[in-house]
């Protein structure tokens, strides 16, 4: 254009910072970064001034030292004069444990609840309904305190099986339910390979897991040849037998037998004991938030296109097989992501455990050890990292597998 | 720029009221009442009676050190802490004393950096178990299942205990007095252990106390006492000598009955005449009016009508004296001399 001149040439001037565009968000984002740092500094130096105040000093110091306490759940070797900071380990055991647990639980339930809350069957989809506000619109800490009190309150006392003719008896004699938590039979090696149990299951897994990836292949073998041929093998006897017989073997090897629950003296000896407080932990976890990942796979079916359920049946496929292949595989894209944060709630809801007493990290090192130390800022910080690690784990690990399902753009 | 100016302003005034904290007892005559920490509810020791009114022998300390600053025993705001959130709650300046039947051990006063001003009872740890598991003896535990509160001094004990005799328990751990009381009568545990107080006080509150029994071993020494934050030695004296007055008053015969006659003219016993007030100036030195330890005893009478009231044998909770009795009576209770 004609009409277009240069600009003036002027200096730069200090308004400009405010009124030119070019330069104020620069301004903004500097003055914005001046009083965050400012605010932080501020923290850091009250801390610094009240913990002397205080007389306290800052050391990590405090977890090499004797806890003195015991633990009721240990999924290492521990006692009480173990450190602090195996007693923080133990904690972190439990709850990743509760949390590996609570998540598996919580995915079936919402999968199944999810699904069945759209059926056609109007009794069932209510029934669902019911499930998911129930759960969905009650605190947590609730269902966590009523379900350990169901189980404290409603179950015998160890003591009612003993006598002739007990009040209370075992199932099937090999699992006893009793108000301390459920008794079940365990598995142990009379020839063990290792002495240190870990190992030995670590091969009895890895077995396990060879025979699967074997199953795998042949099922990819019976595919080839189904769409080669049209003919499909018989593979399930096939696949029994590369699922049972190589564990089996093993365990037969290793000399595997059962231990059963039996009354010893106040409790029940030998066995597993899963106490009431991670069965009330683990149910009330996974019931909760199967509620909430129930509503994200319903709205993750929905969104798939009705032309696509259309489309399958019009092609002749069962509304079984069109849920399992066609429609479900879709709404993955859609369930993953918000999936991921229900995960993320589970773990760090797994810390209102100290309302039952399950000994996680919250109660070990975020309990008795900031109580018997004295070292709150110390342990408050350990902890929050322990969380903030764990999440962030969770979350990559589920962004991986979300980048696996979500819709390939060639 | 303005902004700046103005946020660097306020974190300026932010600094300056963050650093500015002035002494407990200037705080806590400023606020008009004290904030006492107590527990979450154990009969006769700290629970609100059925007018929501506080009651017990931990909170009679309280009601007398209000009594003392603030002229008024009722001027107290109670906070109820569990085992675990006690310290944190004294050493963040939420409450400015701790009365909750709280053990005086060397790390808690050293390492947590707090100040016991002294022991209001000696206790010692000890077991509850129902009549009819037949047991007689701590010793014959092994393999049982122990309700112990968290953040406790018991619960370290009950792991040396069982260490060094070298049997094997599973503990439960617990929160709250109420919540053990509970897990305890469903059967959920077979023992609860806490100070051998603190059962008598859980067992009175029992539909059929008969049905339980103490076990004979004490297994520990506690020696329960109010406790402030170290540093600011003015209010440790302060909650010091307001137990000891307590103490002193019983063993020189002063009591809720006779006090007023005492204090309205110095009497021939110098050290009455001292703590009452009526002569020398205890009070002006420690900071307070000349009358603060009358007043504190009115509060609630001495430490023996305290004791009988709420703990003693004719209360449902049912305590002797026993090491709790004064020093001239064969007991451990010994105030240093109002000189």
């Amino acid at each position: 254009m004609t009409t277009m001149t240069d600009p003036p040439g002027q200096g730069f001037r200090l308004s400009q910072l405010i009124y030119d565009t070019r330069y104020r968000s620069l301004t903004i984002q500097v003055v914005a970064m001046i009083v965050l740092m400012l605010l932080f500094s501020w923290l850091v130096s009250n801390t610094i001034h009240n913990l002397q105040t205080l007389g306290k000093d800052f050391d990590f110091g405090f977890l090499t030292q004797p806890s003195g306490y015991d633990i009721n759940q240990r999924l290492i070797e521990y006692d009480s004069q173990s450190t602090h900071g195996r007693a923080a380990i133990v904690g972190i055991l439990n709850t990743l444990l509760v949390a590996v647990l609570g998540c598996a639980l919580a995915t079936v339930l919402g999968v199944i609840a999810g699904v069945l809350r759209l059926s056609n069957n109007w009794l069932v989809s209510r029934l669902m309904a019911v499930y998911v506000e129930g759960f969905r619109n009650v605190p947590l800490l609730l269902w966590i305190v009523l379900i350990f009190a169901l189980m404290t309150e409603s179950t015998p006392a160890p003591r009612a099986f003993r006598g002739d003719t007990p009040d209370a008896s075992m199932l099937f004699d090999a699992v006893a339910i009793t108000n301390r938590g459920v008794y079940v039979p365990a598995i142990h090696f009379a020839s063990p390979f290792f002495t240190n149990g870990a190992l030995n299951w670590l091969v009895v897994l890895v077995v396990l897991g060879a025979s699967i990836f074997a199953i795998q292949r042949l099922r990819h073998w019976a595919t080839a040849k189904q769409e080669a041929t049209g003919d499909r093998p018989t593979t399930w006897y096939l696949i029994l037998g590369i699922l049972i017989l190589p564990t089996g073997l093993l365990m037969l090897l290793m000399g595997a037998f059962l231990d059963m629950p039996s009354l010893q003296g106040f409790n029940f000896g030998g066995g597993i004991h899963l106490r009431n407080s991670l069965i009330a932990l683990w149910l009330a976890l996974s019931l909760y938030t199967g509620a909430f990942i129930a509503e994200i796979v319903r709205g993750g079916i929905l969104a798939v296109n009705k032309g696509q359920t259309e489309a399958a049946y019009a092609l002749g496929i069962r509304p079984s097989t069109t849920m399992n292949l066609v429609i479900l595989p879709q709404a993955l894209r859609v369930i993953i992501p918000p999936l991921i944060s229900q995960f993320l709630n589970l773990t760090k809801n797994s810390s209102l455990a100290i309302a039952v007493g399950y000994m996680d990290v919250r109660s070990t090192l975020g309990g008795i050890t900031i109580n018997q130390t004295g070292r709150e800022l110390e342990g408050m910080l350990l902890l929050g990292l322990f969380y903030l690690v764990l999440s962030l784990l969770i979350s990559g690990v589920m962004n991986v597998y979300n980048a696996s399902v979500k819709l390939k753009e060639r | 720029m303005k902004n700046t100016v103005i946020l660097g302003a306020l974190t300026v005034a932010g600094l300056a009221a963050g650093a500015a904290s002035a002494a407990t007892l200037d705080d806590v005559k400023a606020r008009g009442n004290l904030n006492c920490g107590v527990s979450t509810g154990l009969t006769g020791f700290s629970a609100p009676d059925a007018n929501g009114v506080w009651q017990g022998f931990d909170v009679a300390v309280c009601r007398a050190v209000a009594a003392a600053v603030l002229g008024d025993p009722m001027a107290v705001e109670f906070v109820s802490t569990t085992g675990q959130t006690r310290f944190t709650a004294l050493a963040s300046g939420e409450i400015d004393m701790l009365a909750r039947n709280t053990t005086w051990t060397f790390s808690r006063d050293n390492d947590l950096k707090f100040e016991f001003v002294g022991v209001n009872y000696y206790d010692g740890q000890g077991f509850m178990i129902p009549k009819e598991l037949g047991v007689s003896s701590a010793k014959e535990l092994d393999g049982a299942t122990v309700c112990i509160q968290t953040g406790t001094t018991t619960e370290l004990n009950l792991a040396d205990f069982f260490r060094v005799n070298n049997i094997n328990y599973e503990p439960v751990p617990i929160e709250t007095n109420a919540e053990a009381q509970q897990q305890y009568l469903a059967g959920a545990c077979d023992v609860y252990t806490t100070d051998a107080s603190g059962l008598a006080a859980t067992r009175a509150s029992f539909e059929t106390p008969g049905d339980h029994v103490i076990l004979p071993e004490i297994i520990s020494k506690e020696p329960l006492g109010p406790l402030v934050r170290h540093g600011d030695n003015e209010w440790g004296d302060i909650a010091r000598w307001t137990l000891n007055a307590l103490i002193a008053a019983e063993e020189y015969g002063v009591t809720s009955a006779n006090i007023e006659e005492l204090s309205s003219a110095p009497t021939d016993n110098p050290e009455i005449n001292r703590l009452l007030g009526t002569e020398g100036e205890l009070g002006a030195m420690i900071g307070l009016e000349a009358d603060w330890a009358k007043k504190a005893i009115m509060a609630n009478g001495n430490y023996g009508e305290i004791f009988e009231k709420t703990i003693g044998e004719n209360t449902p909770i049912g305590l002797s004296r026993g090491l709790n009795a004064q020093w001239t009576e064969g007991g451990l209770m010994y105030s240093p001399p109002f000189r």
